[in-house]
């Protein structure tokens, strides 16, 4: 059984059909990587699995069962962490705080009994703090840890990010260009960090991300899609020798030059 | 400047940062419970009237400052808690250490049960439907004249615990410590909101629906907890404000108060305590101070005595203007910075709070 299943799915967006048939699987403690030029659909699919889209067709199966009955807030206790293209982080609050957040489907405590702060929940905040103290060990945080994020650079956020969504310790993490924007020895690290995360944690990654020298560096398989479907399904190699590939990106040429010039 | 070693994680659970921080809070209490030896009956009344802005405002602070909401209904909440606790009083019998919590839960309950359509909407539509909840407040009380005394009004009795009379004017020094404690049990509780996971959520939905989501968070259900503790807070305040009063009726709470508890905390500084206290002396103290002025005015021309309807409000809303424009995080704000210049003088620099330049947005989608 793989982790994670999507089985014909299509999702709609008026006349627009976003993702078009696609069927793949992900298996347990690999990393996949979604590539395609810009609007294939790759963030479409990320938000089907969150469940903040719902598919027109097909099913999506974790573990061996269908998440289309789930509600986006129980997604996560399934084991499924996040994080996304343009960074959704909590401006006002510190990056311990942002992390505990990631934290919370494991509270087990009721509002009322935090607002007296019983024992119990003084116990369970210092076993929070000691989950996410190792996640910001992991991920070099510790001279953020008390800074607010609306006053840190963009590459700590997308670190801070993928911080939160670690905290969560998911089975499956879903990773929206994990290095978009990032300098090349920030790009070095996420690379290591990835590697870490599937060989030590033992978490199954999957990502989208268009820094194809990251993408091959990585992963062990790639799903390359266009305007919705599913152009090739392999090795980064295979994809990337791919001729529809190669020709879903040549419309998309100077866009990748200018991307790569950037790198 | 202080720099704090932690060294356990009970260092960011811990209600104070450090031992200066609680040495300064314990002697502003000390000074708190001194205060009635200090000054005189009418002032303590004023003090006493301050705390009960103060809980109202703590109230409406976790909603707006933690959770993000917006409500411009809250003085029907303060109704809630005055009138179910003299009705629980006078009519049921039930004594004031009863009647006073369950007030407040017949506020929690009533706030619980108001969010659930209105936590749907967002920013002004969740003003416009609060406001309406404050006019409808208003109507209610006059229709059910029966139990709240309708225009007549509804009297308060003293407050009778342990065998201690409290009131405002046979024993106001007794009134003040009640108000008091109560100011510090629900300080105590709002602490203990912010550190816990309850608070966390609550600042998760403020900042970002979609990724409190994507962390578990089940946004309906935590806005509605918002709704609730702070109404349940704010209907504390609101039975507190109705033994003061001594006698209210559906004017006591109308929508004026609801706004000047809005401008209150945006005036003191959104998201934080101190904002609630600062914005509630102001609110308290200001009538004070008009009316001061006037009189000096009054004397300065040799007239008898000048009476400008509304001043107060005019002034209070040009203090609002005057704070959205200039110092947007309020007087807490302005006070973090000046506190920040002096711990760093001389290296304090114009634009240290400034924000960052914020990154771009890319995705066409979300
Ligand atoms: N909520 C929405 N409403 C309407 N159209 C949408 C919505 N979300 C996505 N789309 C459209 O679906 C297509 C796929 O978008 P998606 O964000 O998944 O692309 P992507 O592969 O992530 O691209 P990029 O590399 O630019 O992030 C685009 O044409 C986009 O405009
Ligand atoms: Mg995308």
């Amino acid at each position: 059984m793989s982790l994670l299943e999507l089985k014909n799915v299509t999702v709609r967006f008026g006349g627009l059909v976003a993702v078009n048939d696609v069927s793949f699987n992900v298996e347990e403690g690999e990393v996949f990587a979604l590539v395609g030029p810009n609007g294939a659909g790759k963030s479409t699919v990320f938000n089907l699995i969150s469940r903040f889209y719902a598919p027109a067709g097909g099913d999506i199966l974790f573990e061996g069962k269908s998440i289309l009955g789930t509600a986006p807030h129980d997604i996560p206790g399934l084991g499924i962490a996040r994080t996304f293209q343009n960074i959704e982080l909590f401006e006002h609050s510190s990056v311990l705080q942002n992390l505990l957040v990631g934290r919370h489907t494991h509270c087990r405590s009721s509002f009322l009994s935090d607002m007296i702060f019983t024992p119990f929940v003084r116990d369970q905040e210092r076993h929070h703090r000691e989950a996410v103290e190792h996640v910001i060990e992991f991920l070099d945080l510790q001279p953020y840890r008390d800074k607010l994020i609306a006053g840190l650079p963009y590459g700590v956020r997308k670190v801070v990010e993928m911080g939160r969504a670690l905290a969560i310790q998911p089975k499956l993490l879903l990773l929206d260009e994990p290095a978009s924007g990032l300098s090349v020895e920030e790009t070095q690290d996420v690379a290591f960090w990835i590697e870490d995360i599937k060989k030590v944690m033992g978490i199954t990654v999957l990502m989208v991300e268009h820094d194809m020298h990251l993408v091959s560096s990585v992963s062990d398989r790639v799903l390359a899609l266009a305007d919705g479907k599913m152009l090739a399904i392999g090795s980064p190699k295979e994809v990337q020798s791919d001729p529809a590939v190669i020709e879903a990106y040549i419309g998309a040429d100077d866009l990748v030059e200018q991307e790569e010039a950037a790198l | 400047m202080r720099f704090v070693f932690k060294t356990s994680y009970d260092a960011d659970i811990r209600m104070f940062k450090h031992q200066s921080q609680a040495f300064w809070y314990v002697l502003l209490l000390v000074v708190a419970l001194a205060l009635p030896f200090l000054i005189d009956d009418y002032l303590i009344g004023e003090a006493t009237l301050v705390l009960i802005w103060a809980i109202c405002g703590m109230g409406l602070m976790i909603l707006v400052g933690q959770s993000g909401q917006v409500s411009l209904g809250h003085a029907a909440f303060m109704a809630v808690g005055a009138y179910s606790n003299v009705i629980y009083q006078t009519q049921l019998g039930i004594p004031f250490i009863l009647s006073f919590p369950l007030s407040g839960l017949t506020a929690g309950v009533a706030g619980a049960i108001i969010a659930m359509p209105t936590t749907k909407l967002h920013g002004i539509y969740l003003a416009i439907a609060t406001l309406a909840i404050s006019v409808l407040a208003e109507d209610l009380i006059v229709i059910l004249e029966p139990i709240t005394g309708g225009v007549g009004g509804i009297f308060a009795p003293d407050i009778q615990l342990f065998g201690f009379q409290f009131s405002r004017y046979g024993h106001p020094n007794e009134l003040y410590w009640l108000v008091l404690a109560v100011t510090l049990i629900v300080l105590y509780l709002y602490r203990n909101i912010i550190r816990s996971p309850i608070g966390r959520a609550f600042s998760a939905v403020r900042d970002s629906e979609v990724s409190a989501k994507a962390m578990g968070v089940n946004v309906a259900r935590t806005k509605m907890i918002a709704f609730a503790i702070s109404c349940f807070i704010t209907g504390l305040g609101g039975a507190l404000m109705g033994h003061f009063a001594t006698v209210f009726t559906n004017e006591t709470f109308n929508i004026i108060i609801s706004i000047q508890l809005l401008l209150m905390i945006v005036v003191g500084g959104l998201g934080s305590i101190h904002g609630a206290f600062f914005g509630a002396v102001i609110i308290g103290l200001l009538p004070l101070v008009i009316a001061f002025a006037r009189d000096g005015v009054a004397q300065m021309l040799g007239v008898g005595s000048i009476t400008i309807p509304g001043l107060e409000t005019a002034i209070f809303g040009g203090l609002l203007v005057i704070f959205i424009l200039f110092e947007p995080l309020g007087i807490y704000g302005r006070w973090i910075k000046i506190r920040t210049y002096f711990s760093l003088f001389p290296f304090y620099r114009r634009d240290m709070f400034r924000r960052q330049k914020s990154y771009l947005k890319t995705e066409r989608t979300r």
